[in-house]
């Protein structure tokens, strides 16, 4: 422990942490603007600086290691001086068009400028305009808006392990993009967006849908419904000013009613039917000496990884298309056939913490009839709050209200496919009780949970004693992906989710999504999961009528030819 | 006698590019009886000698040795010879002078530390130097000055170039580490510092050029004699690159102590043309410029803190009274904003302002408010920057606000007179 002096307030603390979290730990803010928790230090901005006694010049709380005796003043004038004119500089540089900029009021830069006090800015705009990258159904790139901060690169570059981004030039020309000055594109970037999530002003966006789906709400040529996807639900909260974690379900419900969709449907619903699927590919293949292991396909950020770098791997990866891909293509067979629609008549909306999910709805192989896609547009859990505000809606002021039927009844199983290990532990709930016939003594699988890079547990499967892993962001995955390659991964099964967290840390969530926040979004998820009366998939009595009525069977013909896809190498 | 020729002894009277020439006059003798000792005795006199690095910076050596031999597993020594620094010429005569009194200096600093590989990265302009070296270290390793078991012993050392990368921020011992790996010479936070994780994150201490050739001088007469020359605050001698309006222009040779005077008008011979000098400039683009009623300091590095600044490598860039400062300010400047690496942010972004605030008061259109952002600028980037580029890029300004202050005042007072254009 050291004894130091912050603003005259004696503090005491361990002696491997910074000012700035020496500071945090008693409550003295500190402002900052390129730091982020989960990131490591750049130190770029130079916003944190602080005065030491006895140092040379001000020195930056994030990267300075506190020290005994030290003296610290985190405001004097000099400080205060410093800190707005390097924002006046930052906004020199910038396109502070913040009225029409999609992180008015939840922007970082636009914050500091604000608590800063910043009237005027005394130097000139030099801002040389750039052409903004919307050449893709995910992402849109500003540079226009970026400020140079690093969040980005370090987030593809340390948790992705993608290196998409870089910094690019010197000096006052340098910029921050995709390497050779390319677009973002399918052939390199996930569109995991978790640049997006962490990027602190408008500058790397999802792309907005927002537009299109209100024009096809108010088309009475359309039947427009909307699937909500698991992790949703312990976002929502946050993007609209309620509490961390918060868990929104029946308001959720009646608020997207609200914004006049025909049906609201739960992607849990689809996520159970995924597990019956994947459960039985995982059996087949263990009981014929299939290809093992199973690689889940649940998350397209992965998938998009998988097909441009690793070839190989394709085999492993189940045939069983994501759960938004079976909800759309349920919606406009199953469901048009029982209701006599049109399937072009039906607008398939989902809600998704994701920004890749956009992507995916767009591919090719994802089309009923190959032209129809299974589903028409995704919009983030950011897009979704953007709609409540538009309309005015306040949670405060609302019923709670049920999903629609027949694709609104889920099990808690569903509901854990919004955390990282949360498909594993619902595939084992399934495949556990299918196979041995007899039922599980304990569901909760406790060692797939959290937010530990990579996670393995062991199960007996008949005879067998069978090991399943789990990882999340893509660092990890990629730590997996080559022991399956190298030929000496002891696995069977491996669940792979592209963001930190899986879901519930997807790109399109709620901005600050940092790993404190993700740990409050996972234990939500699991208080959903013990809430519920049915808690495994193939318990599900929607399920089972679905298969009754129309799939027959998990795997069968049938489901093979709406709920199965393949996957293809990219670059090749 | 106002020079004392320690580290130029061997210029223009030995053959470069001739290891036995080294050999005669002197050369590796001292490396030899170095070998004799043990890491605390040579770093001891080291100590002994008070001597800071020639580089810029002015940090102790010997504190930065004593630190990176107490580290183990695999460790670099980097001899920085980037001279990156307008005005600076001295690493460049050093290497092309007397190439192997470089060799030498690595060689007795990575004996002592326990460095088994070294690079010599060389400001990539600097082609004759790198093919001087080049030939020098091919010359050291068939004489086993340089490889396995170098002379016998249990010492092993290899040795590379590093051809610079042509930028600046290149010569900052992060930016050039960076380089060395292959990266874009940007700098990185500290800490750790280089002598904790440097190329490749290993340990790695790094030495300007000149600071090395000082090794075998003070390893020849022992620290205490060493620590005798020069003046109470800094001990040695330096090498000064003198240019600008002076008669002689060149490369001196002076124990720390001398004036900046004395330089000028006895070893320079003078303003060219017997015109005023108008100002000086120290250490180089980021040097403080001071007027003729300064020139009597000593060189050293203490003193220098009236200007928050340091001599720096060791130029003197005299200007007579027909340069007009802002000019001169306008050219530092467009070097800065043309330099910085473009990390951090009130550099990169404060730099192009600096510029535009200069080139008003060159155009005549410089108000009071201009003047005040110009100072409040120039401290912002001055006390916050990452980097000992953005550090001192200030210096200029911040120094001619001190000392010229009436030619700011001047100035503003005519642009209300004159259309600005
Ligand atoms: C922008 C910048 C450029 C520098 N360029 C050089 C250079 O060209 N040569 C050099 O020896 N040191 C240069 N330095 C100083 C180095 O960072 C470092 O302090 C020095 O190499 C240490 O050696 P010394 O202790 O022997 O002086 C530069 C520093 C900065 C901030
Ligand atoms: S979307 Fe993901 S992979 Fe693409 S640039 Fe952003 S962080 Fe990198
Ligand atoms: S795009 Fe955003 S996160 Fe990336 S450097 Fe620019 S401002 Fe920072
Ligand atoms: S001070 Fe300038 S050169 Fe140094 S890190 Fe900052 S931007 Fe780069």
């Amino acid at each position: 422990m050291v004894n130091l002096k912050i603003n005259n307030i004696n503090v005491t603390v361990t002696d491997d942490i910074t000012i700035l979290e020496a500071a945090q730990q008693y409550n003295i803010n500190i402002p900052t603007l390129c730091y982020y928790p989960d990131l490591h230090i750049n130190s770029d901005c130079r916003i944190c600086v602080v005065e030491i006694e006895g140092y040379k010049g001000l020195k930056t709380a994030c990267s300075t290691p506190v020290r005994e005796g030290m003296n610290i003043l985190t405001n004097t004038p000099k400080i205060l001086n410093s800190r707005k004119t390097i924002t006046e500089l930052i906004l020199s540089n910038h396109d502070a068009s913040c009225t029409s900029c999609i992180r008015n009021m939840s922007c970082e830069l636009q914050s500091l400028a604000k608590n800063l006090g910043i009237n005027i800015n005394r130097f000139e705009n030099v801002l040389e305009k750039k052409e903004i990258d919307d050449h893709n159904p995910s992402l849109v790139r500003n540079a226009n808006r970026c400020i140079k901060c690093g969040r980005c690169i370090d987030v593809c570059k340390d948790v992705q392990a993608m290196h998409v981004l870089e910094s690019m030039g010197r000096g006052h020309e340098m910029e921050i993009k995709p390497a050779f000055g390319r677009y973002l594109s399918d052939e390199f970037c996930t569109f995991c967006g978790q640049c997006a999530n962490v990027c602190p002003v408008g500058a790397i966006i999802e792309k907005d849908n927002t537009d299109i789906v209100w024009e096809k709400l108010y088309d009475s040529n359309y039947h427009v419904m909307v699937q909500v996807a698991p992790a949703v639900r312990v976002s929502i909260g946050e993007e609209i000013g309620l509490e961390t974690g918060l868990i929104s379900n029946g308001k959720l419900v009646s608020a997207i009613k609200r914004l006049g969709f025909n049906n609201v449907y739960d992607t849990d619903f689809s996520a159970d039917l995924t597990i019956m699927e994947e459960g039985t590919e995982l059996i087949n293949r263990i009981k014929t000496g299939g290809v093992l292991p199973l690689l889940t396909s649940c998350c397209p950020g992965w998938i998009n990884l998988a097909e441009q770098e690793y070839p190989e791997i394709l085999p492993h990866i189940s045939s069983c298309k994501s759960p938004q891909q079976m909800f759309g293509t349920l919606a406009k067979t199953y469901f048009a056939e029982k209701e006599n629609m049109d399937p072009k008549k039906i607008y398939v909306v989902s809600i998704m913490p994701c920004t890749a999910k956009k992507y995916e709805a767009t591919r090719r192989e994802l089309r009923i009839d190959n032209k129809t896609p299974d589903v028409d547009i995704v919009l983030t859990t950011r897009e979704l709050g953007k709609m409540f505000r538009q309309m005015g809606i306040d949670f405060n002021q609302i019923d709670e209200v049920e999903f629609d039927n027949p694709f609104g009844i889920s099990t808690g199983a569903a509901a854990l496919f919004g955390a990282t290990g949360g498909v594993t532990e619902a595939a084992l709930r399934t495949v556990y009780e299918i196979l041995n016939e007899k039922p599980l003594e304990d569901i909760n699988f406790t060692s797939v949970r959290g937010m530990k890079g990579i996670k393995e547990t062991e199960i007996k499967l008949g005879d067998l004693n069978v090991k399943v892993a789990v990882s999340h962001s893509l660092s990890n995955a990629r730590i997996l992906i080559e022991e399956v390659i190298a030929g000496t991964s002891p696995y069977s099964f491996i669940e792979i989710m592209a963001c930190p967290g899986g879901c519930i840390g997807g790109g399109g969530q709620p901005y600050g999504t940092t790993n404190e926040v993700r740990l409050e979004r996972i234990a939500s998820t699991y208080l959903v999961d013990g809430n519920m009366v049915y808690r495994k998939s193939h318990e599900n009595p929607s399920i089972k009528k679905l298969y009754k009525d129309y799939l027959i069977e998990p795997n069968s013909s049938m489901a093979h030819h709406l709920l199965h896809t393949k996957y293809s190498p990219k670059n090749i | 006698m106002i020079e004392q020729i320690e580290l130029t002894k061997r210029f223009n009277k030995i053959d470069p590019q001739s290891i036995n020439d080294f050999l005669e006059f002197d050369g590796y003798k001292v490396f030899k009886k170095v070998l004799t000792m043990n890491s605390n005795e040579i770093i001891n006199e080291i100590a002994l000698s008070k001597i800071t690095g020639r580089g810029g910076a002015g940090f102790p050596v010997s504190i930065k040795m004593s630190s990176f031999a107490n580290e183990t597993g695999v460790k670099y020594i980097v001899c920085n010879a980037d001279e990156g620094e307008p005005g600076n010429f001295k690493d460049r005569y050093l290497m092309e002078k007397d190439p192997h009194q470089v060799i030498e200096g690595i060689l007795i600093s990575a004996y002592s530390t326990g460095a088994s590989k070294g690079f010599i990265y060389i400001r990539g302009e600097y082609s004759k130097s790198i093919d001087i070296i080049r030939h020098s270290i091919k010359e050291a390793y068939k004489n086993n000055y340089l490889g396995d078991n170098i002379l016998g012993s249990n010492f092993s050392f290899e040795l590379e170039i590093r051809r610079g990368a042509g930028a600046y921020i290149c010569g900052e011992e992060f930016a050039l580490i960076e380089s060395i790996e292959g990266k874009p010479g940007r700098t990185r936070v500290k800490p750790p510092f280089p002598t904790q994780q440097g190329v490749f994150n290993k340990p790695t201490l790094i030495n300007n050029v000149e600071t090395f050739c000082n090794l075998p001088f003070i390893l020849r007469i022992g620290g205490n004699e060493y620590s005798k020359i020069g003046s109470e605050y800094a001990t040695g001698t330096k090498l000064i690159s003198l240019t600008g309006n002076v008669n002689n222009k060149g490369l001196y040779e002076v124990p720390y102590g001398r004036t900046i005077r004395e330089v000028i008008e006895i070893l320079g011979g003078g303003v060219k043309d017997n015109k005023e000098i108008g100002m000086v400039q120290l250490g180089g683009a980021c040097g403080a410029i001071i007027p003729e009623s300064l020139l009597d300091m000593d060189i050293d590095n203490e003193k220098f803190a009236i200007f928050d600044s340091k001599m720096g490598a060791g130029a003197i860039i005299v200007m007579d009274e027909s340069f007009d400062l802002f000019d001169i300010l306008l050219k530092n400047m467009e070097f800065f904003q043309h330099e910085t690496c473009g990390k951090c942010m009130p550099c990169r972004e404060g730099h192009i302002q600096v510029l535009n605030l200069i080139k008003k008061f060159v155009r005549y259109s410089a108000t009071k408010d201009d003047y005040l952002s110009l100072e409040s600028l120039a401290n912002v980037i001055h006390e916050t920057t990452l980097c000992g580029l953005g550090q001192t890029s200030m210096t200029s300004i911040l120094s001619t606000i001190k000392f010229f202050q009436e030619e700011y005042q001047q100035r503003i007072r005519e642009s209300l007179f004159k259309e600005g254009y």
